[in-house]
């Protein structure tokens, strides 16, 4: 049946993906913009203006590197890994809603699909540490199966709270429901801070960047990538970051809520932005957990206070609306 | 004539106690540096180096330096027992606060001993590096393989038939058999490392972190035995920075040695001279006036701070955290301003001379370095918050890759390293030289010895040094900033347009270089990593016949295994930090 509806969906694919994509470039020079003014350095400031078409030149160079493949790997899951990173991280963008209007796909199991894609990533990441046959990538794709394994599990049950004060998976509902309310951050703090932390490990940036620990394991499971599949990988690690900044300002922020003199989208590109620059100074500010250390905040500290959350929540929506 | 050094007091008795323990042919040695040198026949080494260590009254726990020297072509050896090599060992009481050097003659034709690594277990690197340089053999050591040169070198470079220069060399030729030949020889095999590939219930994964890694700080290589992440085995291989330092100083003149030093420790510019300059000083009995010692301290503290900053920085960054490297070399780049303002150059001025130093300070000095000083401490108790107190940092580096003073001893480790499991142990304090005795500043020291306690240490070592230089500014002497004496070089050159004499004598030192009497000497300082020495023997000429420079480096690698076994990588990577350590320093 495709109808108007239909239309528009499909129409929006192709400039939410640009977007998307010119958006990780950005960021790529964003980041170091900020990098550089908070650690008493330029950064890149020499092509274009303000060094911003350094990124662009960063592209142009990988996508015309040479194309190696290690002889020693597995040819076949080497090519793919980087395919999947991207492909899901891009895919989960199908159902984040910019606006209640500028979304692709609206659905009412919105959040598990965006569960389900940065699920798939872990292959991703998984297969390009194993594929390499290099003990480096190797090391760092064990460190990654079972980093991202253990925080996917704390990443779906610390949005429970919000799921449950909304009833319902759909994220434009979830939004809709703090428009009458507090934002989620309030009533859900714990359940932001567990998300955020839990959304560090799952993009692996620093501090949690264990699988690349690039003092550890020289570049972890991309050690033997070059060119534009490291083009892709990179890209897919920025693509999660704005995906992942996107969730936390729908699921706790009130998504593109806010007073009306700016347009909803001003509104969420703006929460955006900051988020993303809080992760950028968390990526400054704080040093590497060892691997174990990880693992056990995680399971020991992590995982009683999600579920103690949920509890909580729970509670509370039963005696206020049940 | 007043030494630049200590007095140190001859060990009552301990000479007399040898003699009688070890017979007649235990022989006694003067040099100039006043360690009571004695000669014992090769037979009794393990023996004497026993009884140092566990029996004599004030115990010797440390054996500082071990090397070889080749006598052969050496003209000035009155009151030595006739040999072609000579074998010494350099112990260092520090309860007693005395030295002894103990050196063993070996023949050509019988170039063997017995090793000393079961007793001194720092020994083990040390005879291998003999080895390497000299070929002599030390009889059951574990591992007496080549340490510095590749596995397939051909001679011994510090012995005196081998060529120095490329010029007395054949061509270079490098074959396609000679790279295959290296190649193979290179091969990795895990049990001639002293590893197995399977235990039990599990097979090993053998990883090769360096010769080039991020986090290894130069060309060093770690062969590490995982089991998962955790370490079984790390074994150590040095060599990919190696220069031959040492037979480099036996080709340059006394004088323009001077450079080759500041690259030695790479990081610690002029700190690198002092030792030298003082060890020549003493040798060609120069006093140098207060002036040019006050100088001498000060730009070595400098560089005490800007080494010290530069770990300071790379700690931080190895477990993890990005920004603090960056606010560091700012801050060592504003020393550098100084000391380039100073000196002319930035990391290598190669300032100091034999007398004194190159020119007196120039006008604006005093107001760069109290500026510094001023500046600096508001930095580090930022920079304390910023990774210090981060709880991260702590919970990766407490409890990490910990030793004790005695462990620490054992394995040759000297400076902030030794006073972080609460040794207070510094030559500055013990054993004054270049005017310290004249300055007022704290030893800092900690109790457990972990990769936190060395940062730690180190830190506070910072602030010592600004109240140092703070004082070298408020109380910089007046007079000449160079000896007056004929080895000074370049000697003073006002005189030099008014008489033949002194144009001539100018003209020779600074050609030829100034002429060392034939003499061995020996001179340490508290260098930024530890003890750095240099020991010198002229043989009258305008050469050095053989310079040793013992780095504090050198022994802190080969300990790394008996501090990292167990740990993980992650640990591994903050124990290499905590280290302190420049590949220059331990290749040479």
């Amino acid at each position: 049946m495709f109808g108007i509806e239909d239309f528009w969906s499909y129409a929006l694919i192709l400039p939410v993906a640009l977007g998307v994509l010119l958006g990780a470039l950005v960021l790529v020079w964003w980041e170091r913009r900020l990098l550089g003014w908070w650690q008493d350095r330029l950064g890149p400031n020499r092509v274009g203006w303000f060094g911003s078409l350094q990124a662009l030149a960063d592209l142009i160079k990988l996508l015309t590197k040479d194309d190696w493949l290690p002889p020693f790997g597995d040819r076949v899951f080497f090519i793919l890994a980087p395919v999947i990173v991207t492909a899901a991280m891009l895919l989960a963008f199908v159902v984040v809603p910019f606006t209640p209007v500028l979304v692709i796909v609206e659905s009412n199991i919105a959040l598990l699909w965006f569960l389900a894609m940065s699920a798939m990533a872990v292959y991703g990441v998984l297969l390009g540490g194993l594929s390499s046959n290099n003990k480096y990538a190797l090391l760092g794709g064990l460190r990654a199966a079972a980093q991202m394994v253990t925080y996917e599990v704390f990443l779906a049950l610390s949005i429970l709270g919000v799921v449950m004060l909304s009833g319902s998976f759909s994220l434009i509902d979830i939004v809709e429901n703090q428009r009458d309310g507090f934002w989620h951050f309030i009533p859900q703090a714990v359940g932001l801070v567990i998300f955020v932390i839990a959304g560090l490990a799952e993009t692996h940036r620093l501090p949690f960047d264990l699988p690349e620990a690039e003092h550890e394991l020289t570049a972890g499971f991309h050690t033997e990538y070059s060119g534009m599949k490291f083009g892709l990988i990179m890209a897919a690690e920025y693509v999660a970051l704005i995906l992942l900044c996107c969730l936390i300002v729908i699921l706790f922020f009130g998504g593109w809520l806010g007073p009306s003199f700016l347009p909803p989208v001003v509104w969420f590109g703006v929460k955006v932005v900051i988020v993303i620059n809080f992760f950028i100074l968390l990526r400054a500010a704080i040093p590497r957990p060892r691997y174990d250390q990880l693992m056990s905040l995680g399971w020991k500290i992590l995982l009683p206070l999600t579920l103690l959350n949920i509890l909580a929540t729970g509670a509370w929506v039963l005696a206020t609306q049940g | 004539m007043a030494l630049p050094q200590e007095a140190v007091q001859e060990p009552p008795g301990i000479v007399s106690d040898l003699i009688t323990r070890f017979g007649e042919s235990t022989r006694l040695q003067t040099t100039v540096d006043d360690y009571p040198t004695v000669w014992v026949e090769r037979e009794n080494i393990q023996d004497v180096l026993r009884f140092l260590k566990n029996d004599a009254d004030t115990p010797y726990e440390l054996l500082y330096d071990l090397s070889a020297i080749d006598e052969r072509l050496r003209k000035h050896r009155e009151n030595q027992p006739a040999s072609d090599f000579t074998v010494f060992y350099h112990l260092i009481s520090l309860s007693g606060d005395h030295d002894l050097r103990v050196k063993v003659p070996l023949q050509d034709d019988d170039l063997q001993l017995n090793s000393v690594e079961s007793i001194y277990p720092v020994a083990n690197w040390y005879e291998r590096e003999a080895f390497d340089m000299f070929g002599v053999r030390f009889e059951d050591h574990p591992n007496l393989k080549r340490i510095l040169t590749p596995p397939l070198w051909e001679g011994h470079p510090l012995r005196k038939e081998h060529p120095a220069r490329a010029t007395e060399m054949e061509p270079y030729r490098y074959t396609e058999e000679f790279q295959d030949a290296q190649q193979e020889a290179l091969k990795f095999i895990p049990e001639e490392w002293g590893m197995s590939r399977e235990a039990k219930h599990t097979d090993f994964m053998f990883l090769n972190l360096g010769p080039n890694h991020p986090s290894v700080h130069g060309v060093f290589r770690i062969a590490l035995q995982l089991d998962g992440e955790v370490i079984v085995q790390a074994v150590p291989d040095i060599g990919y920075h190696h220069r031959g330092q040492e037979k480099m100083a036996e080709r340059q003149s006394w004088h323009t040695y001077i450079p080759y030093t500041d690259r030695i420790d790479y990081l610690g510019g002029v700190m690198n001279n002092l030792p030298y300059v003082m060890n020549v000083e003493r040798m060609a009995g120069i006093t140098v006036p207060d002036r040019a010692q006050v100088i001498r301290v000060m730009l070595s503290e400098c560089f005490r701070i800007a080494s010290h900053l530069l770990f300071y920085g790379t700690f931080a960054q190895d477990v993890g955290q990005m920004s603090p490297v960056f606010y560091m070399f700012a801050d060592r780049e504003r020393l550098f301003s100084i000391i380039e303002a100073i000196t002319g150059g930035r990391m290598h001025p190669s300032w100091f001379r034999i007398g004194g130093v190159t020119q007196d300070l120039p006008d604006g000095w005093y107001e760069m370095v109290t500026d510094f000083c001023d500046y600096m401490p508001k930095r580090l108790d930022h920079y304390e918050k910023m990774s210090l107190q981060n709880k991260i940092l702590q919970r990766r580096t407490k409890g990490i890759g910990a030793y004790n003073t005695a462990e620490g001893l054992d394995w040759g480790i000297t400076g902030p390293s030794l006073r972080a499991t609460g040794s207070d142990w510094d030559l500055r304090k013990n054993r004054p030289y270049s005017s310290y005795d004249q300055f007022e500043f704290d030893i800092p020291t900690a109790v457990n010895g972990d990769s936190y306690d060395r940062c730690v240490v180190r830190v506070e070592e910072i602030r010592q040094s600004l109240r140092i230089i703070r004082q070298c500014a408020e109380n910089m002497p007046s007079g000449p900033y160079k000896a007056d004496h004929r080895s000074t070089t370049p000697p003073p050159k006002e005189r030099t347009m008014e008489h033949i004499e002194t144009l001539i004598h100018h003209f020779l030192n600074v050609s030829w270089g100034p002429v060392v009497p034939p003499c061995e000497s020996e001179t340490l300082v508290e260098a930024t990593k530890g003890w750095m020495g240099f020991y010198s023997i002229s043989d009258g000429g305008g050469m050095a016949y053989r310079s040793r420079v013992r780095t504090p480096s050198f022994p802190a690698l080969q300990q790394i295994p008996f501090i990292s076994n167990g740990f993980m990588v992650a640990d591994l990577i903050a124990i290499i930090a905590s280290i302190d350590f420049v590949m220059a320093d331990v290749d040479r």
